[in-house]
């Protein structure tokens, strides 16, 4: 999918992140803050770059601020991010 | 050297601090000691006052110099100006190396880092560090250890001759021009001032700051003027509002009502729910929901509660008010309408060494037959951590919670299993505060885990109806959901030390490891 405009999904609330996309220089930027960033880092990394593969996202600026959500929630706001980002309403129950 | 609590106190430490490792709660029960006394200067002249022009007078006339242990009390939490205030003028006259014993720093003491970084403080004791100072110690900036003392340890290091405080500063709500000190009747009011007492009988110099100064003499007094040697009248020690800070509201959040209710549910099934109990509650949103379902089922019940224990809030107060309890026992206030109780003639101030303290001829904690606390970490040996946040940064306070857990006939931990994304159930604790031995019963919203040390409230628990699971099951659920957390990487220096009631070594705290 491509990023056509940039969009957010999330809030900043606790237990929620906020992620923004915006058009990239043909590979995934990732920028991740978190508040479990020394225990989960990389577990929230893997989840956010798998998401993006299937979505099939190749070139993506991508920012997330996380406050301790968990992984189907950090799922549903990126994919939320990339379907805003490609003006259109996901799909929703095919990706589940 | 292994400690009783399985963790590995370096041979350093124990060097450096001359101090044993945690050996079990009852290891030093019946230990005989002598208590060391203050240097006290006499005032035998007629007349006069103690009053001193300000802080900065009062200080050199305490003779202040490096090196010096000074002492502040935590009753403001959140509104504390004291220490601040005191700080900036010994900072200003360039003292160095001064170690601050405070029976609780937090968030109102983010100026003290500065002081932290130019070596005017290189060592802290108090019960724990919220903020900016914890954030400090934990990346190493403190020159010597911080050392964690719950509230009856911190009685103990002070009478035991361990803590030898140079000046003493009591932030008075109202004092008198010879030191007769009060925690009500002015315009700043705390309460009362417990963890001041034994500052003010152990203390070389004592100093009554206050900003309601009132005609001599201010009776009954909360702290004697035979105890204080200066006065000083300043604008504001404090502001109240802030006491109540981040707890104390009734909550509204199902989940904490449901533990709430779990909570109590257990309390009424135990043999001790009769006539005449004792109970304590910490102040997070459930414990505080627990004592307001608890006051339901007495009154159903017509079971009357003998008396109450606090860290006071409202709910508690409201139980003196409603006559479901005989008298309130306090060492500190957590909202303004339970300062505003200690006027009830039932409701009775205490020290923090009659609350609290290990090394006295017995203290109230030891006839307390609840206690519900909370935690940040419980490992599935029981063990709480209360001052170490899952991410290694200090961030808590151990207060009295190892104190009450070790006297408490039924100790009760109430948690949500994840607190946010981090699971409070885990394999290790980051950092032991409070021993598995002395942890009775865990309530979580998934279920509740009785220690299994306690076969006996295992068995009057077969027929009631609550979510039991055992330790473990509730730590699987917790990562079947957020996942296993990667353990936090830590450097080898040291930077805190959390030291058990008694004195041992329940634990270190290192460096957190800089994130490359």
């Amino acid at each position: 999918m491509k990023i056509v405009k940039p969009a957010v999904a999330g809030t900043l609330e606790s237990s929620d992140c906020q992620v923004t996309v915006e058009s990239g220089q043909g590979e995934v930027e990732l920028e991740l803050t978190s508040s479990v960033i020394s225990q989960y880092g990389e577990q929230i990394e893997n989840v956010i770059r798998e998401t993006l593969d299937k979505l099939a996202v190749e070139s993506v600026k991508i920012t997330v601020v996380d406050k301790g959500a968990l992984d189907c929630t950090i799922r549903a706001r990126v994919e939320c991010a990339v379907y805003r980002a490609n003006g259109q309403t996901g799909p929703w129950r095919e990706i589940a | 050297m292994l400690n009783n609590v399985g963790r590995d106190i370096p041979e350093e430490v124990i060097e450096t601090t001359k101090k044993e490792v945690f050996k079990g709660v009852r290891y030093y029960d019946g230990h005989v000691y002598e208590k060391k006394g203050p240097e006290t200067k006499c005032v035998i002249r007629s007349g006069g006052d103690k009053l001193v022009a300000g802080i900065r007078d009062v200080l050199l006339k305490c003779g202040i110099k490096d090196g010096m242990t000074l002492s502040f009390h935590h009753h403001f939490r959140d509104g504390d100006y004291i220490v601040n205030m005191v700080m900036k003028e010994v900072h200003e006259l360039g003292i160095k190396d001064i170690t601050i014993c405070a029976s609780s720093l937090g968030k109102a003491h983010d100026p003290l880092c500065d002081y932290i970084e130019d070596g005017t403080i290189t060592q802290i004791q108090s019960s724990g560090v919220r903020g900016r100072v914890g954030q400090a110690i934990s990346e190493g900036k403190l020159k010597g250890y911080a050392i964690m003392r719950s509230h009856g340890g911190r009685v103990r290091a002070i009478e035991s001759g361990e803590v030898k405080i140079d000046i003493a500063f009591i932030g008075a709500p109202t004092c008198d021009d010879y030191g007769n000190c009060r925690g009500i009747g002015g315009v700043s009011n705390c309460g009362v001032l417990s963890y001041s007492m034994v500052d003010g009988d152990y203390a070389d110099k004592v100093v009554a700051i206050t900003d309601c100064l009132v005609p001599f003499p201010n009776f009954p007094a909360h702290i004697s003027m035979t105890k204080v040697d200066y006065v000083v009248e300043v604008e504001a020690i404090g502001n109240p509002e802030k006491i109540a800070t981040g707890a104390a509201k009734p909550t509204t959040d199902m989940r904490k009502l449901m533990m709430a209710d779990y909570c109590t549910q257990f309390v009424i099934n135990t043999p001790y729910f009769k006539d005449g109990f004792s109970y304590q509650t910490g102040v997070g949103g459930a414990s505080i929901a627990s004592t307001i379902s608890l006051a339901k089922v007495m009154k159903e019940r017509n079971i009357r509660m003998g008396f109450g224990v606090g860290g006071l809030t409202k709910p508690m107060c409201d139980l003196l008010l409603n006559n479901q309890v005989d008298c309130l026992l306090d060492t500190q206030d957590f909202d303004l309408d339970a300062v505003k109780s200690v006027q009830n003639m039932k409701h009775f101030r205490i020290s923090a060494s009659e609350y609290a303290n290990p090394f006295n001829k017995g203290a109230i904690v030891n006839k307390l037959d609840f206690v519900i606390l909370a935690t940040l970490e419980v490992d599935v040996n029981f063990n709480c951590n209360v001052v170490v946040g899952s991410d290694g940064v200090i961030t808590g306070a151990q207060g009295g919670h190892p104190d009450t857990a070790a006297g408490a006939k039924c100790t009760v931990v109430l948690t949500p299993l994840l607190q946010g994304r981090t699971p409070a159930v885990c394999n290790e604790v980051t950092t032991v505060t409070t021993p598995g031995e002395s942890i009775d019963v865990v309530i979580t919203d998934y279920g509740i885990a009785i220690n299994p040390a306690r076969q006996d409230l295992i068995d009057c628990m077969k027929e009631v109806k609550l979510p039991f699971k055992t330790i473990e099951e509730l730590r699987d659920i917790a990562f079947s959901i957020a996942g296993e957390p990667k353990k936090v990487a830590f450097e080898d220096r040291v930077v805190g030390i959390i030291e058990s009631r008694d004195g041992t070594i329940m634990d270190v705290v290192r460096q957190v490891k800089k994130r490359a």
